[in-house]
Order: C-alpha cells, then structure tokens, then sequence
C-alpha cells in the first residue's frame, strides 16, 4: 500500500503541496488529475524516493520512504516502475538495452538469455513487435517511445506502476492505445497503479478511484461516477475545461483528417 | 529607505547571496565526490563503461591535441631564434623548447584544449540526461547515476588526459626541433645536447603529475555542472559554458599551485 500523510513541498516561494494525505490500496489503480503545475508529477516522484517532502511522510509497503538509506531506497525502487512524462529513454541505447536496464534483479540483469527473453515478453505485454529490440529511441515515435518507456517499467516486474502523464503530446487514438495498455498492465500483472494525468476522460475509463490536486491540495477523492457527480466548483471547473480541451482535440484531428 | 541606505545594503546582500551559493555548491561537490568514492565499488558498472568513454575521449581528441602542440612548439622555436640568436649558444634552443613543451606547455594547452573539448561534452551530456529526466530514470530503476555516468566520465578523463599530454610533449619537441632546424640552422647533436644538459627525471614526473591535476579538474568540474543542471534547454547551455569557464579557471589556477609546490619548494 501506498500512503502519503500530511505531505508538504514547496521549491523557494513557491508551495505545490500543502498537507496532502492519499492512499492506494494494493491492486487499485488510482488516478491523480490535475491542471498542469499543479504539483502531480512531485507528488508521484515523492513515492519512489526521487523528492522529499518538506515535512509530512510517504510509505510505501509500511517503509518510510523519506528516511530511508541508500541501499533501502534501491531495494524498494527495484519493486516500483515508474514511467517518465517523455518516456526518458537513454539515447545512446537500443530499446533491448534500454528495456533490459529495467531488469533489477542483478543475477536476472546478468543473464544473457534470460534478459532476452524478458525483453521480447515485455515488447510482446505493450504490443510492440519484437523488431523494435534493436532500433533506437531517435527512430521511434512519440507512441513507441511511450510504449517502450512502459515496458522498461515492467521488466522488473514491479508490485507498483507509477505513470507520469503517459497520454502527454499524444493524439486521441496513441492515447486510447495507451490507456488500455494501462488496464491490460493492471489486469494481467496486478500491478497496484498510480495514473498521474490531466486528461479526464483517459483516467476516468483506467482508475478505480480518482483524486483531484487543486491548488495544492486534494479536493476530491473518489470512484470516477462519484468525481462526475461531484458538486464542488473546483471539480465542475477542471472537468469542463477537459471537455473543452478535448473537443479542440478532436476538431484538431478531424482538420488533419480531411 | 533612502537611495543611500539601499546602496549601502545592496553589496551586503550581493556578497551574502554570494556566499551562500558559493557554499552550497562546495557542499554539494564534496558530496558528488564522496559518492563517487564510494561508487568505486561497483566496477562491474563502471569498469566497461570507462573503457567505451576512454576510447571516444581519446582518440576523438588526439588530432587537435598533436596539432596544437606542434604549433606550440613549432612557435616556441622560432620565439627562441628571434630571442637568442648572437647572444646565446644554439643549444640553449634544444633546452627551451623541450623544457618549455615539458614542463608548462604540453600540459596546460592540452588540459585547456581538452577543457572545452571533453569538459563541454561532459557537461552537455549530463545535462541533457538531467533535463529528460534519463538521470531520474536511472534512479528510479535502482542504479546510481555516479557509477554509471559520472565514475566511467571521471576515471577515462583521468587515464587519457596525461597519456595525450605525454604524446603532445613529444610533438612539441620533434616539431620545435624540426623548426628549429630549418630556422636557426641547428643540427641534431645540439638540439640533443642542449634538452639532455638541463632536463631531469622530475620534469616528467612533474608534467604527468600536473596534467592528473588538471584531469581531475577538468572532468570533475564538467560532470558536477551538468549533473546539477535545471530549467530545459537554457540551463544546458549555461551548465556547459560555466563547464568551461570554470575548469579553464581551475586548470590555470592549478597551474600556478603545483609549479609552487612542486618546482619552487624544491
């Protein structure tokens, strides 16, 4: 389980987290929306150890992350996969190599075989033919780097899956593909799942529960129907400038299109 | 508060803010350093990707490196011609030009050379690593950054930057001779006999030693900037020009230390 209490952060004048508590159970998929800036992405990077909170506590399987040394930190990381924003592929290595760092166990990591074969499994789990092993992140697309970005998440085979805008900069048919690799990820691994996002509609259809990070802090926490329902200003504010911004999407694509 | 009052407290505020940043960034490469003392442990990590870095650092920098020494030395012969001739005996040329490639010129316009070719590199790598979030990804996945980017980046600056400063040494010194020879008219025998009458074994060990110093400086300092970069694209460029400027400063600096300690306490 992971459990953020009481948590603030703030870079100079600027605070982005002021006492936000959230819990995700084992094998949920919770989604964190929120307008950009908001604070989601330092939210997601305080759970695997990459920021520490001002003040407040992050745990993760009871462990608290904050205090934890060096060694403990790797050992809890090797059980998180964590997909970056722009996918954060290293350049200078093939996708089988980029994938095959994801493999955490160093006896696995120094299998030749056995890392082969993880990363063709992995390739086959974002569906991506195996061909792609050898190219390079410069010959991919935007969707491909994303997918293989997400593969080298799961190559570990982690317990938590934490995606960092996994739709970003992508158009509404790659986003689609990529959220319902986000289900298959949660159906077929049992990955417990944190989705952070500012698109409604994707997170809607992939979280059990869905938080909204407004102005620093959490708004409103909930199954999906109970956030659509919700009353709060705030809420009703983000969901319309989301439909807003997906019509503009798909008027966008219907141009390109014609 | 009064124009007056304001300028009073300005400078104040200025060598404070200073300070302040001048600590933080002693702390923070003390620490960088410590890691990657203790990263030395991992060579499993470290010890191939020090081989892939040691190939491209140096053999890519070997050209400009020869280049710049047989210049330096072709440039020193003629300086020493223009300054010598009818005072002085021409072997006193073979001593200059072998002394000055020895002792000053082959490391320091290597290491100044290399601060803008490798410290550059260096500095813009880890950045862009930095600012795409591939350090991050590295962390997130349980593996130090300092042993797989900064320790290799570190260890084959430090194991190519003398073997090239040794190689621009000899350069200067055949292309100073060969200048020196069609300049001046001096033969072999006395270009040989002049380096051999005032060189000794230090002059070596003291080049080698003060070309370490500048490595360690000229990787290090590149590797810190770009690891810390912030702020995208613009901060690249700032981490890498500061890369520069600070380990071209440093190299100077360095230079004027080890002649200090190792030449005039003698």
């Amino acid at each position: 389980m992971i459990e953020l209490i009481d948590v603030h952060k703030r870079f100079l004048e600027n605070v982005v987290l002021d006492g936000v508590s959230l819990e995700v159970k084992d094998g949920e998929t919770l989604a964190l929306l929120g307008p950009s800036g908001v604070g989601k992405s330092v939210t997601l990077k305080m759970i695997n150890g990459l920021l520490r909170p001002d003040s407040g506590d992050v745990t993760v399987d009871g462990l608290h992350v904050p205090q934890l040394g060096r060694k403990e930190l790797a050992t809890l990381r090797s059980k998180i996969g964590y997909v970056f924003q722009y996918g954060a592929l290293f350049d200078s290595m093939s996708v089988a190599e980029n994938i095959r760092l994801g493999i955490t166990d160093e006896t696995c990591y120094n299998d030749a075989k056995f890392c082969e074969n993880r990363v063709l499994e992995c390739l086959r789990l974002v569906n991506l033919p195996p061909e792609v092993a050898k190219k390079y992140p410069a010959e991919l697309s935007g969707g491909m780097k994303k997918r293989v970005g997400i593969a080298r998440a799961i190559a570990g085979q982690p317990k938590y899956l934490l995606y960092d805008e996994p739709t970003s900069g992508l158009d509404p048919v790659n986003a689609d593909v990529i959220d319902g690799l986000v289900e298959r990820l949660r159906d077929e691994l049992g990955v417990t799942s944190v989705v952070v996002s500012h698109d409604v509609r994707g997170s809607f259809r992939v979280a059990d529960r869905v938080a909204l990070l407004w102005q620093a802090k959490i708004r409103a926490v909930g199954p999906p129907d109970q956030i659509l329902a919700s009353k709060d200003p705030a809420v009703l504010q983000f969901l319309e400038r989301d439909l807003e911004m997906t019509l503009i999407q798909a008027e966008g694509t219907r141009g390109r299109n014609v | 508060m009064s124009n007056g009052a304001a300028l009073t407290l300005d400078p104040l505020r200025l060598i404070a803010r200073w300070s302040l940043r001048t600590a933080d960034h002693v702390g923070r490469f003390s620490f960088l350093i410590a890691d990657m003392f203790r990263g030395l442990a991992e060579w499993r990590v470290w010890v191939p990707r020090t081989l892939e870095q040691a190939t491209a650092v140096g053999y890519g920098s070997l050209f400009i490196v020869l280049l710049v020494a047989g210049f330096a030395g072709a440039v020193t012969s003629l300086q020493t011609g223009y300054q010598f001739t009818g005072t002085l005996p021409l072997y006193y040329a073979g001593a200059v030009i072998s002394e000055s490639m020895i002792l000053e010129l082959g490391p320091v316009l290597t290491a100044l050379i290399l601060a803008g070719r490798i410290g550059a590199r260096y500095a813009a790598e880890l950045g862009t690593m930095r600012v795409t979030e591939q350090i991050d990804a590295l962390e997130s996945l349980g593996r130090s950054p300092v042993s797989h980017l900064l320790i290799p980046r570190v260890i084959a600056g430090l194991l190519v930057i003398p073997a090239l400063t040794m190689f621009a040494n000899a350069t200067g010194i055949v292309v100073g001779y060969l200048t020196a020879k069609g300049s001046l008219g001096l033969t072999y025998g006395d270009f040989e006999y002049g380096a051999r009458y005032f060189f000794r074994p230090l002059d070596l060990w003291y080049s080698a030693i003060k070309s370490v110093c500048f490595a360690a400086a000229l990787t290090t300092i590149p590797c810190y900037l770009g690891f810390n970069t912030q702020q995208g694209a613009e901060g690249v460029g700032r981490a890498t020009t500061t890369a520069v400027v600070a380990a071209s400063v440093a190299i100077l600096m360095l230079d004027a230390l080890t002649t200090k300690l190792l030449l005039v306490a003698k």
